[in-house]
């Protein structure tokens, strides 16, 4: 069933009079030059009429709590009731971010114990919480990198190494902190190309931005040369913690010898994905970083929690939102850290880390190629249908459309760019044996289909509210507001 | 099997290139470029005056799914980019060669033209990089 | 084990199909040297009851203090279905609508925000949104040097009378890539940006104008003077606006000849709680010739095989997920959660229930200022048409009016000594239509009984 825009159930006249005050006179003395004169084309509709659309709309979407959601790189998992509850405690909620210290303790003392938490379990000796999500953490590390060397007088190191296999957003931010890319390349093992690597390295390098584990799936086993060799070059190392649920609580990212890493919040603190965001990147550094971590942090003198700005940090890169970044989602990865503890912390990566090794040993036994066999999994790992593609034209994005039929959602396709007709799945900790063998049962099904009627798999999906769409057309007649 | 027409000049980028009897360049991508990028829904083609040197990016050819530059084949000073592609983009699906070229240079040093492969170097090079 | 599903039988059962010996087996590739063996500042695990309680507790030493503060972050009425509805699960724990057969929910709802976006402000476009208002204005910055492609320096003027934060933060982001911020002053008697203070940049060459309406004071700036002498110029025009304020105000849209350009602004007051400064989100919206230089997420309406309408995120060729290095932007979030409730929000409230919801502010300021102002030793500092904030100055230091009125459960307001210490003992002071007269008149007595009045 389609569901009308919320434009079309709109009458003149009608209203949900109850949500807004019930007299308001008008402005008597702003001048006519400020106001305006046409009537803002807001939907004109009752109370119910926006809680029932709004529901439907709701039932159109796949989310974890109502499907399986193996979407690689992004750590779909279960996102815990109580982290939402006692986040939105309404003195939490009715808490002005300009609020005086002595009104702002209970608030403090939270984001405090999690900055305290983060370094513990990152071994990194300073946590800002502020960036609001992942890219903009990355924005942070590589603003601070720049930040560190120019402090040195280090004018000339300005260029960011990046492997081929990194998320879009490495190189995205590298320029937009000023910095120029060199691509490293990846061997046949996933592992970053040490020979590569060591002739990009020189007076220029300000640093490398890593993942590890990588996007590939697999762990980078000589963290430890690399490590040392971009330090020796003058450089310095940043984490992309995209990944960083395949070793929490089992190796820290600053043992490994990284300067600056992010945390994706929303994946491995398990604060919820909201339909795209809101995201929380908080970073963590090295002893050498911490004069420039982005502003404010929460600091303690005695047994009073205060906010530490540029008076405290007069080298920090500064301030990266208006306040101090989405607070909300940060007291929800607090309560989730309580909640797990240390132990449960390594947990984490333990379950999800057997769980994806587990979905890749079945897949394998049912005769799917894997991008790098022979190595382990770690969180996530890669599926090739280069194999199907050429014998069957079955590609990804029919088994991604596809497994939508089957009640599942596709895991990420066609990243890494790397590998041809890739599948990356990650299953995360939350899921029980039953669904995964469930899943491996439903992609064995669609791979017959598409042996015994190909066109029947390109035409999915079928059980979805549309068929798939025409995004070309969406591109080169562009729809972007209704009009009426 | 995509088309190469045997006047025009290639690049290993998938640029083509007709010498126009006044001496300018019109440039485009090839049959196979287009076949590869799948349907096109934007072009952005460089304006007038802009200068280039060889082997810079002067357009962006687009799909839903990915965006690849197109290089200037050789230096030099632009004439004017196709208009027609703005409001219609699938010009350069359907007819690379003709309608759909992308833009016009004035070469800095027409000798620079000998550098670039012609219709069966193109070929060639096609049939290795597969 | 929290939020792990596994029994010991499903775990032998599952290593048997490995071929693993234990899960520790599972980690063999990484260098036993790394492995950490224990932590120092993780507390033990403990119940959700007992989170629970010392979160309450938490919440409690916080209080819910008489809030007089705005600065960029309001306390409005938020009607009950709005968080209710959003954080339905199916929304809460969606992810971003990569496969959009799956997401119609979502991406639906964005097509209507952009749409309500795109009214309120009388733009052509808006994005999925940005993270916040300050953020936001910085990638406004960077899209207007994108944009302006007349003018090759990135110089970019900006008044004294936009929020300190949002300035400081468009520098922070901005100053990588060259920008020059030139600071416009404002004029003392009105708290606004005047056309002269402009005159000395006439005929050099400015990426773009940043206009705030209203005002970091919570003054009306001439949008329409300051709009037609930045396109005579060739700078594009960026509005930093307050959408509440919108149901009132000139969209940013009609401002002077052309309009502004791009519009930005941050999207709390439309049904996202105060909660410490977010998550909020910061919209966006621009002229329709600019729209492949917006940053961040758009939805885009289209037809599936058999022709039926859907939804589908669009334009993604700008995006660091394909363009990498050549991105727009390297955001690929939106703050969709609270976009949800800001678009259910909007439709609670309508153009006339905003309407109301912004004339209630109005007039509840100007019954606090006069109030205030009556008092001895106590006046405003600008005078002129404002919206829902005002400057008051002080007869004693602000610091220690607010710490006393902190005490009695008020927050009096923001001290603006250190972004603007020429304005002296100055407090800039807010009020929604969320305070009663009772409440007005408390904080009224209570100053007096402060200052000693």
């Amino acid at each position: 069933m389609s569901e009308a825009l919320i434009f079309e159930l709109s009458s003149p006249g009608r209203r949900a009079a109850a949500q807004a005050p019930v007299e308001a006179a008008a402005p008597t003395a702003i001048p006519a030059e400020f106001l305006r004169q046409d009537i803002p084309g807001l939907p004109e509709v009752s109370e119910m009429q926006v809680v029932r659309h709004y529901t439907r709309l709701s039932q159109k979407n796949f989310s974890i709590d109502t499907h399986f959601y193996p979407l690689g790189s992004c750590t779909m998992k279960y996102n815990p009731r109580a982290c939402n509850t006692l986040a939105m405690l309404p003195e939490f909620l009715a808490r002005h971010p300009l609020a005086t210290q002595d009104h702002s303790q209970g608030y403090l003392a939270c984001m405090y114990d999690l900055q305290e938490i983060l370094k513990s379990v990152t071994g990194m000796k300073g946590v800002s919480l502020t960036p609001m999500a992942g890219a903009q953490g990355e924005f942070a590390g590589v603003a601070m990198i720049r930040a560190y060397h120019l402090s040195r007088g280090d004018t000339e190191r300005t260029e960011i190494l990046v492997p081929d296999a990194a998320h879009g957003t490495n190189p995205a931010t590298a320029i937009q902190c000023g910095c120029t890319v060199r691509e490293i390349p990846t061997d046949k093992n996933g592992d970053v190309d040490l020979e590569a690597l060591e002739a990009a390295l020189g007076p220029k390098t300000a640093g490398i931005m890593l993942t590890n584990p990588s996007t590939l799936g697999v762990f980078e086993r000589k963290i430890e040369i690399i490590a040392k060799k971009v330090h020796e070059a003058g450089g310095l190392l940043y984490y992309d913690g995209a990944n960083l649920n395949a070793i929490l609580g089992k190796v820290r990212p600053g043992d490994m010898g990284f300067d600056v890493i992010h945390m994706n919040l929303h994946k491995t603190f398990s604060t919820p994905h909201g339909g795209g965001g809101p995201g929380s990147g908080a970073v963590g550094v090295s002893e050498r970083l911490r004069p420039f971590m982005p502003i404010p942090v929460v600091g303690k003198d005695g047994d009073q929690y205060r906010w530490l700005d540029e008076n405290d940090l007069p080298q920090s890169i500064g301030r990266l939102s208006a306040f101090m970044g989405n607070a909300g989602v940060l007291l929800r990865a607090y309560v989730y850290a309580l909640m797990l503890g240390p132990d449960g912390m390594t947990r984490v990566a333990e379950f999800a880390t057997l769980n994806a090794n587990y979905l890749m040993a079945r897949l394998k036994d049912k005769g799917f190629d894997l991008a790098f066999d022979g190595r382990r999994a770690t969180h996530e790992f890669i599926v090739t249908l280069k194999k199907q593609k050429q014998e069957l034209e079955f590609t990804a994005t029919d088994m991604a459309k596809r497994l939508l039929d089957y009640g599942y959602h596709a895991p990420t396709i066609y990243f890494p760019l790397l590998v041809p007709e890739c599948l990356l799945i990650e299953p995360t900790e939350s899921e029980d044996q039953a669904t995964l063998d469930a899943f491996v049962e439903a992609m064995v099904a669609i791979w017959d289909e598409a042996k015994a009627d190909i066109d029947k798999v390109k035409g999915a999906p079928y059980t979805q509210p549309v068929r798939r769409l025409d995004d070309v057309r969406a591109a080169r007649q562009l729809d972007l507001r209704w009009t009426g | 099997m995509s088309q190469i027409p045997a006047e025009l000049k290639y690049t290993k980028s998938h640029e083509w290139i007709r010498l126009e009897a006044d001496g300018s360049l019109t440039i485009g991508i090839t049959d196979h470029a287009q076949e590869a990028l799948g349907d096109l829904v934007f072009v952005e083609t460089p304006e007038a005056g802009q200068s280039f040197g060889s082997g810079d990016a002067a357009a962006v050819v687009e799909s839903v799914k990915a965006a690849s530059d197109v290089y200037a084949p050789v230096a030099g000073d632009v004439i004017g980019g196709n208009e027609v592609l703005a409001d219609a983009p699938e010009t350069l699906n359907d007819d690379p060669y003709g309608e759909g070229w992308i833009f016009k240079l004035k070469p800095a040093d027409a000798g620079e033209l000998d550098g670039l492969m012609g219709a069966d170097g193109y070929a060639d090079f096609l049939k290795s990089e597969q | 084990m929290p939020f792990i599903p596994h029994t010991e039988a499903e775990v032998s059962r599952m290593l048997a199909a490995i071929g693993a010996n234990s899960i520790e087996d599972l980690f063999d590739e990484i260098p036993e040297n790394l492995k950490v063996k224990s932590f120092d500042n993780i507390p033990a695990r403990r119940s959700e009851m007992e989170v629970s309680r010392l979160m309450h507790e938490r919440a409690e030493t916080d209080g819910q203090p008489l809030c007089f503060i705005g600065a960029g972050a309001y306390e409005h009425h938020i009607p009950a279905a709005v968080w209710q509805i959003a954080t339905r699960g199916e929304f809460y724990s969606a992810y971003t609508p990569y496969q959009a057969e799956a997401s119609q929910g979502t991406l639906q709802l964005i097509y209507e925000y952009q749409t309500m976006m795109c009214s309120l402000t009388g733009m052509d476009v808006s994005n999925a949104s940005l993270y916040d208002g300050a953020s936001g204005l910085a990638e406004a910055v960077l899209m207007a040097a994108r944009a302006n492609r007349k003018v090759k320096e990135h110089r970019v003027l900006m008044p004294a009378s936009v929020h300190p934060y949002y300035r400081a933060c468009a520098k922070a982001i901005c100053d990588a890539q060259g920008f020059e911020f030139i600071s416009i002053d404002f004029d003392s008697s009105t708290g606004t940006t005047l056309l002269e203070s402009l005159k000395a940049y006439e005929g050099q060459a400015i990426s773009s104008l940043v206009i705030p309406q209203p005002n970091f004071f919570g003054q009306l700036e001439a949008v329409d003077q300051l709009t037609d002498w930045a396109h005579a110029q060739g700078a594009l025009v960026i509005g930093v606006v307050n959408p509440v304020a919108l149901a009132l105000l000139k969209a940013p849209g009609q401002w002077g000849a052309q309009g502004a350009d791009i519009v930005c602004g941050d999207g709390q007051p439309l049904g996202a709680p105060l909660s410490s400064g977010g998550p909020y989100y910061g919209f966006m919206c621009c002229k329709q010739q600019h729209v492949r230089q917006m940053p961040g997420r758009i939805v885009g309406r289209t037809v599936d095989l058999e022709g039926k309408v859907g939804y589908t995120l669009t334009l993604q060729a700008r995006e660091q997920h394909i363009r990498r290095a050549k991105a727009t932007s390297n955001i690929c979030t939106n703050q969709g959660l609270v976009v949800t409730a800001s678009t259910i929000h909007m439709s609670l409230l309508g153009a006339e229930g905003l309407r109301r919801v912004a004339s209630a502010c109005w007039h509840n300021t100007r019954k606090l200022v006069d109030a205030l102002t009556s008092i001895d030793g106590v006046e405003a500092v600008f005078s002129g048409a404002g919206f829902h904030e005002a400057v008051i100055r002080l007869p004693k230091p602000a610091a220690d009016v607010i710490d006393a009125l902190s005490k009695r459960d008020i927050l009096a307001g923001l001290d603006l000594r250190a972004h603007y210490p020429d304005l002296g003992d100055a407090l800039l002071v807010c009020v929604t239509e969320t305070k009663s007269d009772a409440d007005i008149a408390r904080y009224v007595d209570e100053l007096k009984a402060v200052l000693g009045a």
